[in-house]
């Protein structure tokens, strides 16, 4: 074959591009390979193929898809946690003219991948499926506005998910770091197909994201049960309403800044590079117009969390509900004027500086006002110490820090001094670490017993939780320290002796939050080892107020047989108060959204496409296009789409119900 | 701290101030800088967290208080299930992180003008804040430096003096420095902690940033923003001498026999990394202007807007080799895209910039996948 055909059939894939010489991929790639065969060999074994395909794959239902996301969020945290050992070891290895174990192609892959699966793969899904999985409860919905949507938003993040994974495998992933700043990732600095496979991972992820977050507001705002006014609404819904509305507003930005790179790189425009009128300080400005209300996309939903979690441990109503929500609005449209301030060192004007450092200050304020209402929740309470409420405070103790060193880099002249330094590394860990994970492992912890009908182990998650808080602390302490002493992030090789210490206590604490990871599979397993132990059949082993706590614990496919109507706040609360005496009878068949595969397919085509289109195969990337359009269009003349549960089963469920509240009872 | 006794702790005023400076003990350039404008921005950062310990202290003993106070097995404590609200407490609790946001807005607001890296700096530079004027007509002139960031390495190019260094900066003490800084490729920041704050240098256009070193010594200076794969040795180091010492330097830099013109320059400007300081005895006038415009190749034409804020910037035509798009290549241009892993061994610093020995862990440009290189040599 001429060398023409090849390149047109293969595009600029060859044999090279398969790392078989670099010894750490290939043991990764055989670890994954031989744990993948098991895996399949076991779901065939099993006989699971049709179970997952028919109750999860091609699942509507809210529950299983919010469950599914947060499957895909840990599995994630793994692949993100591996670079973030990684980059420790690197670092703490690269003293004394050593080079460390990873040459630079390696390490800067290393920090951009982890970077960009840290945000996109874990933090991401893992708000969306908690959201996904409690606001259709809390609102007694019996699923979201258009569930197909739901369960193609879903498919198309997995789809992103595995486009960064096989950049592991074959060819290799941006060295950028993880906003692949032009002009550095244009095609003049990175002609490889590391960026496409950022571009394309996010692109992808980024059509689920921004549909899921449609589908969630509409579903808030037309969906909720009868009585239920806006401020009826529990504050976790209030805080997804908020979440979604900055997902809409935010991420169309970035999915046209990437576009406009991806135009520079495949149509060969001059948005961002060095030439032709391009200019590389907007893709800066653009990538933090969504940057930044991006980090408040993943902080609200866990602020929501904490409030849900703290008032009920502390057994009292959330104090000061009504300036909450003020709280969660101010922060939503103030998270639009704060942007620059990633940049203060760009050379903008003194009163432009200023401008940006005083708001961004600002969001301080509502900030400040929800610590002190969670403060003044747990005062005069009865607080149960939990995990989700250790979480909660752990959280409010290690996240006034990280508030206050960001106000500290909201100070222009300051930020001279910490931009990019690993003082803004600490930072930002401190609030995506104290506040996103601690809220979202608080979440798992509160409604796992919601999802599985059973609750955690509470021995493994207590050692995860001190394990995840000190080795956090042990981790990141240094690395503020080695900021005051002027050391910049991203650095492969040190040559001053004084800062090793540092670097090797960091790594402790990353081996410390490592047993953390550890002991959270621990206390999965022995939960669902033990779960006849663990098992609650209440339905609201936690004295919950809110309505996903009224149904039973897991929640019939439909929610609610009938459409609870709300007179109150913490509307369960409320009913358990007044003795509400739960139907038993008159229940009627109903209405459900019927499973499609539709999604699968198209993430599937989406992938397909975004592969081609990194390794420069047309021919494929035509018929993938073509492919998705004709699924997409296909699919719109599918009315198969409803059925009606008969009304037997509902009966025959919520008479388990009625006998699981007898036992529980005696 | 067990590890680090601080020499120089500066207890500004506050306690707490002290526990900071202390906290990293005797490294923290950041906190115990060698020049004015850093110093007063590290007692800037003292303030400001000063100010917000107000609020952060209070809020973490209340927070352990109530957790113990209010604790389920707690029998004693008070317990009120329904009091969800009180005015009195709403008014604190939005209006004390209120009060504490004026007070910094209001430094801010202040600081950030007073410190505006584009700002001339008086001569000596340590009069109070806010006398800082126009500096008086028999005070020196800052010493202008033109940087330019290069794949990875520093270039200062003294216009004044005629002479230009490369990974080496040396400046008299107490004189103010106009840094005038561009960039060849991609944009990196000029970051001399103990100096001043840091700055963006970007392709194509002019930043600016001003500075002075009060003490002598040497200090570090390096590239905080990640701008490829030899980023990690992009340092230099600073020394900061009497102005005879200066003059000194200058001299013996000016017996130097290398020349730095545009030739030198384009071969200068290939990647390269760990990079040895270079003296350069000559310098071509205008080198800077027209790498600012990008035009140092001969027979290429400026860009016209350059400056920062003008009214374009980077408007020079792409030239042959430069970023075609993917699309529109032809099968053959496809490239390759393999998995490279560079050789390791060889030692840091050997050679001249370009140098094969200088690319140990960064060679990357021996793929026909990596059009960078060559498009400058073909361009």
């Amino acid at each position: 074959m001429s060398d023409d055909l090849i390149k047109t059939i293969f595009g600029r894939l060859t044999l090279d591009s398969f790392p078989i010489h670099e010894p750490i991929l290939v043991g990764t790639f055989a670890v994954v390979a031989l744990g993948g065969i098991a895996l399949l060999g076991a779901l065939t074994y099993f006989k699971l193929w049709r179970y997952l395909w028919t109750e999860w794959f091609t699942s509507v239902d809210h529950k299983k898809i919010g469950i599914m996301y947060i499957v895909l969020a840990l599995v994630m945290l793994m692949r993100g946690f591996a670079d973030a050992i990684m980059m420790r070891l690197q670092q703490a290895l690269a003293f004394n003219g050593s080079e460390g174990y990873l040459n630079a192609h390696h390490y800067d892959q290393v920090f951009t991948a982890h970077g960009v699966i840290m945000i996109f793969f874990v933090a991401m899904p893992f708000v969306t499926g908690l959201m996904n999985y409690v606001v259709p409860l809390q609102i007694g919905a019996r699923d979201v506005s258009f569930p197909f949507l739901n369960n193609f938003s879903f498919w198309m993040t997995v789809a992103g998910a595995v486009t960064v994974m096989a950049s592991l495998f074959v060819g290799e992933f941006a060295r950028t770091g993880w906003l692949a700043m032009a002009p550095l990732s244009g095609l003049d600095y990175s002609p490889d197909v590391g960026v496409d496979y950022y571009i394309w991972a996010l692109q992808i992820a980024g059509v689920g994201t921004l549909l899921s977050g449609v589908n969630l507001i509409a579903t808030i705002v037309k969906m909720r049960a009868p009585g239920m006014g806006l401020m009826k609404m529990p504050i976790f819904t209030w805080s997804a309403l908020v979440t979604n509305v900055l997902i809409v507003a935010a991420f169309p930005v970035l999915t046209a800044v990437l576009a406009m790179l991806s135009l520079d790189r495949y149509v060969g425009t001059n948005f961002f590079t060095n030439t032709g009128g391009g200019n590389p300080m907007m893709y800066v400005n653009m990538i933090w117009i969504w940057g930044h209300p991006e980090v408040y996309i993943l902080i609200l939903p866990a602020f929501g969390v904490f409030s849900e979690v703290v008032s009920t441990f502390s057994g009292k109503r959330l104090f000061g509900y009504t300036s909450m929500v003020y709280a969660l609005i101010v922060i939503c449209i103030l998270s639009y004027l704060v942007w620059l301030h990633h940049f203060f060192t760009m050379g903008s004007g003194a009163s432009v500086n200023s401008f940006f450092g005083i708001t961004t200050m600002i969001i301080s304020i509502p900030t400040g006002a929800k610590i002190f209402n969670w403060l003044f929740t747990m005062y005069r309470g009865r607080i149960r110490f939990e995990l989700p409420m250790m979480w909660s405070v752990a959280f409010m103790l290690t996240f006034v820090i990280g508030g206050m060193t960001g106000v500290m880099l909201a100070v222009p002249p300051a930020d001279f001094q910490f931009h990019n330094s690993l003082f803004l590394v600490a930072h930002f860990h401190n609030v995506i670490i104290g506040g996103v994970l601690f809220g979202m492992f608080a979440g798992v912890n509160y409604w796992w017993p919601k999802a599985f009908g059973f609750k955690l182990d509470k021995f493994w998650g207590t050692i995860s939780f001190w394990c995840w808080v000190v080795g956090f602390w042990v981790a990141f302490t240094p690395l503020y320290i080695l900021g005051l002493m002027g050391v910049t992030r991203r650095l492969r090789v040190f040559d001053d002796p004084s800062l090793h210490i540092w670097f090797i206590i960091a790594g402790v604490g990353a081996a410390i939050i490592a047993a953390g990871i550890g002991a959270m599979l621990m206390q999965f397993y022995v939960s669902i080892r033990d779960r006849e132990k663990l098992r609650d059949t209440t339905g609201d082993p936690w004295n919950g107020r809110t309505l996903e706590w009224a149904t039973s614990s897991p929640p019939p496919a439909y929610n609610f047989a009938f459409t609870p109507v709300i007179h109150d706040l913490d509307a369960w609360h409320h009913m358990k108060s007044k003795k509400a005496a739960r139907p038993t009878e008159g229940f009627r068949a109903i209405h459900m959204p019927k499973n499609t595969g539709a999604g699968v397919i198209l993430a599937g085509l989406s992938l397909v496409f975004g592969l081609a289109m990194i390794w420069y195969i047309w021919w494929l990337a035509a018929v993938a296009f073509v492919a998705l359009l004709a699924t997409a269009i296909g699919h719109t003349f599918n009315y198969d789409r409803d059925f009606h549960i008969p009304v037997e089963d509902v009966i025959a469920s919520e008479d388990i119900r009625t006998r699981q509240l007898q036992t529980a009872e005696v | 701290m067990i590890f680090c006794v601080s020499h120089r702790a500066r207890i500004r005023g506050a306690l707490l101030a002290g526990a900071l400076a202390a906290l990293g003990g005797c490294n923290t350039v950041v906190m115990n800088p060698a020049g004015d404008v850093a110093r007063q921005q590290s007692s800037l950062i003292v303030w400001s967290t000063v100010l917000m310990l107000l609020i952060i202290v209070p809020v973490m003993i209340l927070t352990v208080l109530f957790a113990w106070r209010y604790r389920a097995g707690n029998e004693d404590a008070p317990y009120e299930p329904d009091w969800d609200h009180s005015t009195q407490l709403e008014l604190v609790i939005w209006s004390a992180p209120l009060l504490i946001i004026i007070a910094l807005g209001a430094l801010t607001w202040v600081s950030t003008h007073l410190l505006d890296p584009y700002r001339p700096l008086a001569p000596g530079a340590k009069a109070a804040p806010g006398k800082t004027t126009a500096p008086p007509a028999a005070a020196p002139a800052p010493l202008v430096v033109e940087v330019v960031s290069l794949d990875w390495k520093w270039l200062f190019i003294y216009p004044e003096q005629g002479v230009a260094t490369v990974n080496e900066l040396v400046v008299p003490v107490d004189r103010p420095v106009r840094f005038q800084m561009t960039s060849s490729s991609v944009m990196n920041t000029l970051w001399i902690p103990a100096m001043a704050g840091m700055i963006y240098t970007m392709p194509g256009m002019e930043t600016v940033l001003h500075g002075v070193l009060n003490e002598r010594g040497t200090f570090r200076g390096q590239s905080a923003n990640y701008s490829g794969a030899g980023f990690s040795g992009m340092h230099f180091q600073t020394h900061s001498v009497t102005p005879a010492r200066f003059d000194q330097w200058v001299a013996g830099v000016k017996r130097q026999p290398r020349r730095l013109d545009a030739g030198t320059y384009l071969q200068l400007e290939r990647p390269s990394e760990n990079v040895r300081p270079i003296g350069f005895g000559a310098v071509d006038a205008g080198l800077f202007r027209r790498i600012v415009a990008m035009c140092v190749k001969p027979g290429t034409s400026c860009m016209q807007g350059m400056s920062h804020g003008g009214p374009a910037v980077n408007d020079r035509a792409p030239r042959a080799g430069e970023a075609e798009g993917a699309l529109t290549r032809d099968a053959s241009e496809k490239g390759e895209s393999p998995h490279m892993s560079a050789p390791h061994g060889a030692a840091h610093g050997q050679g001249d910039p370009g140098d094969a020995s200088n690319r140990n862990m960064t060679m990357l440009d021996h793929s026909p996948a990596r059009p960078r290189a060559d498009a400058r040599q073909r361009a």
